[in-house]
């Protein structure tokens, strides 16, 4: 029975004890590397937390945070309906260059319009990218997370390469498209960022994020399409055999999975960069969103405060420099936390292929629960 | 059976007060077994009884809390299956560890082969393969690869395997669940052989025919307890039922005479291919009415698997035509058929059956979840769904009891089967469909899914039923069609059916009616 859980089922099930731990566990992995620098572990942990818990550094995080939340709850709503959804990144790319088109191109739009007009733009063309990939996996039977590592490099090429059309390109020498139009931008008002001393780049982008996350918990949990996509999630042959169509479903799941992604893109661009730059390498965002789900246990809410705690390494570990830390050190721990969330995943799976013996044991134990 | 070969006074294996705990969990209390030279001994028990446990500990897979297991007289203390091995002690168990692209010698030499300096000895490996396979009538190609043999060849290879290793004990588990009547017959015969040559056989089982067939005593396990020890000639099948269940069983399927009425399916010149795009039903006619169950026998493989597949729209067949009330459902998707009177219990219950990571509770909405109450504009309606659950637990006697919340692959077997028959039973659909439905259950969870079964019938249902099982066939069928080579060769009144005919018939031998 449990056997039979896919790898991807059971990673979204990892508990949350196990992810504290691992949290945990990478501080301390942290703690000997900075030991073996001759650095002391207390200065940097401390000002780690210390440039995080101002108002205006915990204003940083938040925007640092957003698009990690959004690509996040992309990657959990993926592991929920069974699919893989290691395209993230792509898609995070082709929504962002998508708002920007629309922000670059339709810039005297009033506000009102043009911002949901980037935001449906960009949803669009990350879940086109989505659709292909599963368009691919349903009717040419090609695995989706191959072509999707592909997907990722084309929005790559594809971004750069529109960022290049004279329409898009700066006008001056910067390798960057021209800046969106103000009107397109979601930060706050420079009075209000003032007044509360926030970060310059502060925007209301994270509103749309907690708004997500709810919508994405109420997709799973409360609607007959959250049923549909995971019961294809969990077990395909039994959904077909209870007449869901299963490749709209798996069509469906990463469609809504890229329009997140691409959203993802679209925040980040309108709050923080107001214009794309010309890429040498993957930004990563969208790969991020995998490490952030994991953390989050692929629970929308678990995903929103991984994000939060994932913008804060990042921005927090910009700051290490001023101790003498490697900003990379924030690298070893995020990285050792997934390695940590990882091997607790092979945990899991040591129980179901436990000695015959053990296993007869507690089919035996369940037994007599049943006959209770 | 007759005793002829017992020596009664030669005692080769003694289990004496067996306990086996696991935590405050008393899996076996105070078991009493003694086999003797020649004998085949059952072990019947309901699911969770503790027959394995106790064949575990004889094989030495568990260490018994307390007791004792002396094997040909001596006490001995096993901690691994090699120390069972060294002890003459063969187990072949109910899933078969064969590696199916090696060859029928290499599976049965592997781990003990003749070598002939650094190099495999495969003459030798297979002369002795041959001799002992002679030895015993277990007639069998030595060169066959695994893959490309039956089942009931496959079951072959794992006792010659265990006698190669020197076994003069061996424990069957679960010997015929997936075998043929016929396989059956032979493997009996195959027993009694190696009791003739003086083995001993113990077999696991909860098939009271098959006891009685073959078994000189069997020994009776209910809730983890000893319960008796009986010469197998002296009891009838109710009364070993009975001790194993603890109550009275019937076997009687309770089944009023009635007309029945229209033709609910109507399957017309229906032909499909198997995944090997090989015609496996050919040209196929069915009808299946109002109030009766039409039972299709037939051994596996003759396209029956198939039909069930088209007819619920799962396959794609290449021509004909499944009229469900009228309605063509042939080549729709399964959600089709469904809406026009279709509802089946499937043969593999995990695999189509439940979604076992889901709930109880949204297990039993699989189907009707985007209808009302459980929903409204695609939003779940949480306490609607819940009494829902609550109700059929409690009406279908699923148990534990509160287990709305449970995940389905928490449920033993029989209560996987029970939160699948109340899903398609309220359904309420025209058709029912019912593939091997107690495959794997036990003796009461056997008599409730009969039950279930003929009360749809009552109700003036079509069923279709589809097993492996004659004597399910023959008890509850009102008509039962015989398929063979991917046609119903022929038709015969439930009450009419014996066993020989449909035996000769589902093997080709003879067409009537």
């Amino acid at each position: 029975m449990d056997k039979k859980k896919s790898f991807l089922v059971i990673l979204s099930e990892t508990r949350f004890l196990h992810i504290l731990l691992s949290i945990i566990l990478g501080f301390v992995v942290g703690a000997f590397f900075l030991v073996i620098m001759g650095l002391s572990v207390g200065d940097a942990y401390g000002r780690l937390l210390s440039s995080v818990t101002s108002v205006k550094g915990f204003s940083y995080v938040v925007v640092y945070a957003i698009p990690y939340i959004v690509t996040g709850l992309s990657v959990a709503f993926s592991f929920k309906t069974g699919v893989f959804n290691i395209g993230a990144e792509g898609q995070f790319v082709m929504g962002s260059m998508a708002a920007a088109v629309v922000g670059i191109l339709l810039g005297d739009l009033p506000k009102f319009v043009l911002i949901p007009l980037c935001f449906l733009a960009a949803m669009a063309v990350g879940a086109l990218w989505g659709i292909i990939v599963a368009l691919l996996k349903t009717k040419r039977g090609i695995n989706e997370v191959l072509s999707m590592i592909m997907f990722n490099w084309i929005a790559f090429y594809l971004s750069n390469f529109i960022a290049g059309i004279p329409a898009i390109h700066s006008d001056g020498t910067a390798e960057a498209t021209k800046n969106i139009s103000a009107n397109a931008s979601t930060l706050l008002s420079k009075d209000f960022i003032s007044q509360y001393k926030l970060c310059p780049t502060a925007n209301w982008g994270i509103l749309v994020a907690i708004v997500l996350t709810v919508v994405v918990w109420l997709i799973i949990d409360k609607t007959t399409l959250g049923y549909r996509l995971k019961a294809v999630g969990f077990n395909k042959s039994a959904a077909e055999y209870g007449g869901i169509n299963v490749n709209r479903s798996i069509l469906t799941a990463l469609a809504i999975s890229g329009a997140l992604a691409g959203l993802g893109g679209a925040l980040q661009l309108m709050g923080m960069g107001s214009r794309i730059s010309v890429f040498s390498s993957q930004e990563g965002f969208g790969f991020a969103g995998i490490v952030v789900a994991l953390m989050g246990c692929s629970n929308p809410f678990g995903v929103l405060a991984a994000g939060l705690f994932y913008g804060a390494l990042i921005y927090g570990g910009s700051k290490l420099n001023l101790v003498g830390a490697p900003t990379q050190l924030v690298n070893v721990i995020v990285g050792t936390v997934v390695l940590f969330i990882a091997i607790s995943v092979i945990f899991e799976r040591i129980k179901y292929i436990q000695p015959r013996g053990r296993r007869k044991a507690a089919a035996v134990q369940e037994g007599k629960e049943e006959s209770k | 059976m007759s005793k002829e070969f017992v020596d009664l006074n030669t005692p080769v294996i003694e289990m004496r007060d067996i306990v086996k705990k696991f935590g405050d969990f008393v899996a076996n209390d105070g078991i009493n077994l003694t086999v003797h030279k020649g004998e085949i001994h059952a072990i019947l028990g309901e699911n969770g009884a503790g027959k394995s446990t106790l064949m575990n500990q004889l094989y030495g897979l568990l260490k018994p809390t307390s007791g004792q297991i002396l094997v040909n007289g001596k006490a001995i203390e096993m901690s691994n299956p090699r120390d069972a091995i060294n002890a003459g002690i063969g187990m072949v168990h109910q899933h078969f560890m064969l590696i199916q692209p090696f060859t029928v010698t290499e599976n049965i030499v592997l781990g003990t082969e003749p070598r002939k300096g650094i190099t495999l000895d495969m003459a030798e490996a297979r002369k002795n393969v041959q001799e002992i396979s002679e030895r015993y009538g277990l007639s069998i190609d030595p060169d066959a690869k695994i893959e490309d043999i039956s089942v009931g060849m496959q079951q072959r290879v794992e006792i010659l395997k265990a006698l190669y290793r020197g076994a003069d004990i061996l424990i069957l588990d679960e010997p015929t669940s997936s075998l043929t009547p016929q396989e059956i017959e032979d493997l009996i015969g195959i027993m009694r052989n190696l009791t003739r040559d003086g083995k001993s056989i113990i077999l696991i089982t909860h098939k009271l025919k098959e006891i009685k067939e073959s078994a000189d005593f069997c020994t009776i396990i209910r809730q983890g307890k000893y319960i008796a020890t009986v010469d197998v000639e002296q009891v009838d099948e109710n009364e070993l039922a009975s001790m194993m269940v603890g109550r009275n069983v019937s076997f009687k399927v309770n089944k009023p005479d009635q007309t029945p009425g229209d033709v609910v399916l109507d399957v017309k010149d229906l032909h499909c291919k198997d995944y090997r795009d090989v015609e496996v039903v050919k040209g196929l006619n069915l009808q299946v009415r109002r109030g009766e169950i039409v039972g299709i026998a037939g051994i596996d493989g003759n396209g029956q698997t198939e039909l069930v597949e088209v007819i619920t729209g799962l396959r794609k067949g290449t021509s004909g035509q499944v009229l469900v009330n009228g309605v063509d459902v042939f080549n729709k998707p399964p959600r089709f058929g469904f809406d026009h009177g279709v509802s089946s219990i499937p043969a593999d219950r995990q695999k189509h059956g439940l979604v076992l990571d889901f709930t109880i509770e949204d297990n039993l909405i699989l189907q009707n979840y985007g209808e009302e109450p459980y929903s409204r504009h695609a939003i779940f309606n949480r306490p609607a769904i819940f009494s829902h659950a609550t109700e059929s637990i409690e009406n279908f006697d699923i148990r534990p009891r509160n287990s709305e919340k449970r995940t389905a692959g928490t449920l033993s077997g029989g209560n996987q089967q029970k939160v699948i028959i109340a899903r398609e039973v309220q359904n309420d659909k025209d058709l029912l469909i019912a593939v091997n439905p107690t495959r794997g259950l036990d003796v009461g969870a056997i008599e409730y899914v009969h039950e279930y079964i003929v009360e749809q019938r009552n109700k003036g249902k079509a069923v279709l039923l589809v097993s492996f099982e004659l004597d399910e066939i023959m008890s509850l069928s009102d008509v039962i069609g015989v398929i063979f080579d991917g046609q119903i060769v022929s038709s015969i009144p439930g009450k009419e059916a014996n066993e020989n005919d449909l035996g000769l018939m589902m093997a080709g031998g003879k067409k009537n009616g």
